[in-house]
């Protein structure tokens, strides 16, 4: 605290905004002085006793206010019928109960907290109080009996006139490690193979209403409609749910004319054209179909898809269009696949050709 | 109304006063009759009284036959429910330019002058009739309705019906409070930018369950308040990041400062 700086000012006191600045002298000192607690600063429940009585009155009143809303969470569990609904401002209508309940309840436990908190910081001594760290080294003679301890142990077990057992317990505890880190590697479980890459979609099932799994027929799908579809059978499926989160398809019907690319209007039947329903993305449902602009959003990044140009990403961070089923009508006139999905649905992955 | 006002000159204006002196004595009719009946047996004075509205109210945009335009489309195969829906949820006449029409509280027809508006577009050309009371009251099964509104409606109107945004500033609209009968035309008609319904999809009993799932969701009591919308994880999380953070930061600032 004694050293000035180089400017002769009192290093605790505040500088103007003109002398913060000390010129170096471009060296390290020897060693940096200990620059010690700032002074204390008393506070005022500390100085007078008027103050403190104040304090002491606030702490009460904090824990009397958890008193009081403890007994009116008592009285308010056994009066307010369950049942009640009111008008609460700020909240709107909800069941009086659970308010009053969750208000007191609140109320008194924050208000315990708050008076020890207040207590604490007020009235409770503040004083800096400086520990000095002592060695932790042990003395000589401690250190050399526990070698000496250390190495007679190591003698009676023979360990070292004993060689079969040094290296048998060292491989017995060695190999022990692999059935752990077997266990490790074996439960990353094993790996996807094709399950990335394909669906449940085969050529000639049919389409089939998604909850029900009915069949569609071509002619109920009017133009401007659209079906949430499964592929047939999915339900018997060896993992269903797996399934359906890859074969989600949409199905919709667009005037043939508005269907810009030939390709899409090969793939579909009249101006009905199946799409995955999972997004290039990340995977969410694709569902949002606006039928005027043909615009097809994804609702969780907003990427968009226009289905007259086989389903192209127009906006958002897709990067692939979304794959096409390839449809077509069977003799009875049920909406059918005309072959699996020619490339992975979904989102991107390493193997991905 | 500035639509109206502006066109109180229009020759057509003392033919629809005379209309609405007709109409008003063909209200009792109109008040027994129950609308779906309308629909099938409206009479030559219904589809008359529903050009004269037609041609005073809606043919500057949509045209004089109903052909559209540059301002509106063509309503041909739009069919009665599509009139029913729009009109008397007050999307139309449109209150504005916009992306799309608003559901308005003020609808500008009377249940009499809509009915004839929708016999008159009806008589145009064949499209979805206004739904029988049958499938619109919202007796059906209330799971199986939420099972189908889960996989069809969902992603658009949200899992409570609370609706939610489309593209470029359109929106899908809240379905809390909404008639069963406007729930059904809009199913079956496809308003804006929603797609078809239609009974081949989704059958009249399907729709009526459908129904019944959202109004047992305009029925249902929210025993803690504050719904925030009912909108899911973006509403409630952006309410605790910031009330609750902030709780947090200033409990830990007043834990931090030292006492007076």
């Amino acid at each position: 605290m004694e050293p000035t700086g180089a400017d002769g000012v009192d290093p605790g006191a505040a500088l103007g905004l003109d002398r913060g600045h000390t010129e170096g002298e471009g060296g390290m000192p020897e060693r940096f002085a200990n620059p010690g607690l700032p002074p204390h600063v008393s506070r005022s429940a500390d100085l007078g006793e008027h103050a403190a009585r104040r304090a002491e009155r606030q702490v009460a009143a904090l824990f009397g206010i958890s008193m009081v809303a403890t007994v009116i969470f008592l009285v308010a569990y056994f009066a307010i019928d369950l049942d009640t609904y009111r008008f609460i401002p700020g909240i709107g209508q909800a069941n009086l109960s659970n308010i009053v309940l969750g208000v007191t309840l609140g109320l008194s436990l924050l208000c315990i907290g708050l008076g020890a908190v207040h207590w604490a910081k007020t009235l409770m001594p503040d004083i800096e109080i400086t520990e000095a760290r002592h060695p932790q080294r042990s003395s000589d003679d401690a250190r050399a009996e526990a070698v000496e301890t250390i190495m007679a142990g190591g003698d009676a077990s023979q360990l070292a006139r004993r060689p079969l057992i040094k290296y048998t317990l060292g491989g017995a505890l060695g190999l022990f490690a692999l059935p752990l880190g077997l266990q490790l590697a074996g439960s990353l479980g094993p790996l996807p193979q094709a399950a990335l890459s394909t669906t449940f979609w085969r050529k000639g099932m049919r389409l089939v209403r998604d909850p029900e799994l009915t069949p569609i027929k071509a002619s109920d799908v009017t133009i401007g409609s659209v079906f949430h579809v499964m592929p047939e059978g999915i339900d018997k499926s060896h993992d269903v749910l797996e399934e359906k989160g890859k074969a989600a398809v949409l199905l919709m019907r667009l005037n043939p004319d508005d269907i810009k690319i030939a390709k899409e209007r090969d793939w579909g039947h009249d101006g009905i054209v199946a799409y995955s329903k999972i997004c290039t993305h990340v995977g969410c449902p694709v569902g949002l179909y606006e039928q005027q602009t043909h615009h097809l959003l994804c609702p969780c990044h907003q990427s968009t898809f226009d289905v007259t140009e086989d389903c192209k990403v127009i906006f958002g961070p897709a990067h692939r269009p979304l794959p096409q089923l390839k449809i077509t009508v069977d003799a009875e006139g049920y909406l059918v696949a005309d072959s699996a999905f020619r490339e992975a649905v979904g989102p991107s992955f390493w193997e991905r050709g | 109304m500035n639509a109206l006002a502006s066109r109180r000159r229009h020759p057509a204006a003392i033919l629809l006063l005379l209309l609405l002196g007709l109409v008003a004595t063909d209200g009792l009719y109109s008040l027994l009759a129950p609308k779906p009946a309308q629909a099938a047996t409206a009479t030559a004075d219904d589809v008359n009284a529903g050009k004269m509205l037609f041609l005073a109210n809606c043919a500057t945009c949509h045209g004089q036959n109903a052909e559209g335009g540059k301002d509106g489309p063509s309503l041909a195969g739009v069919g009665a429910a599509a009139v029913d829906f729009q009109v008397g949820t007050g999307r139309m006449p449109l209150a504005g330019p916009g992306v799309q029409a608003a559901a308005s509280k003020k609808i500008k027809f009377t249940d009499a002058q809509i009915a004839s508006l929708a016999a008159y577009v009806a008589s145009l050309s064949p499209g979805p009739a206004i739904p029988d009371d049958q499938y619109t009251k919202g007796d059906g099964n209330i799971a199986h309705g939420n099972e189908l509104f889960k996989v069809n409606c969902a992603m658009c109107h949200n899992f409570a019906g609370s609706g939610g945004a489309l593209t470029r500033g359109k929106y899908a609209p809240s379905l809390r409070n909404v008639t069963g009968t406007h729930i059904y035309e809009a199913m079956i008609s496809g308003p804006q930018s929603m797609p078809v319904f239609n009974d081949a999809n989704l059958s009249p009993t399907d729709k009526n369950d459908i129904i019944s799932y959202l109004h047992e969701l305009d029925k249902n009591k929210n025993p803690g308040g504050m719904n925030l919308g009912n909108l899911g994880p973006v509403s409630e999380g952006m309410f605790i990041w910031v009330f609750g953070l902030g709780l947090m930061v200033g409990a830990a600032v007043w834990l931090g400062a030292k006492a007076a």
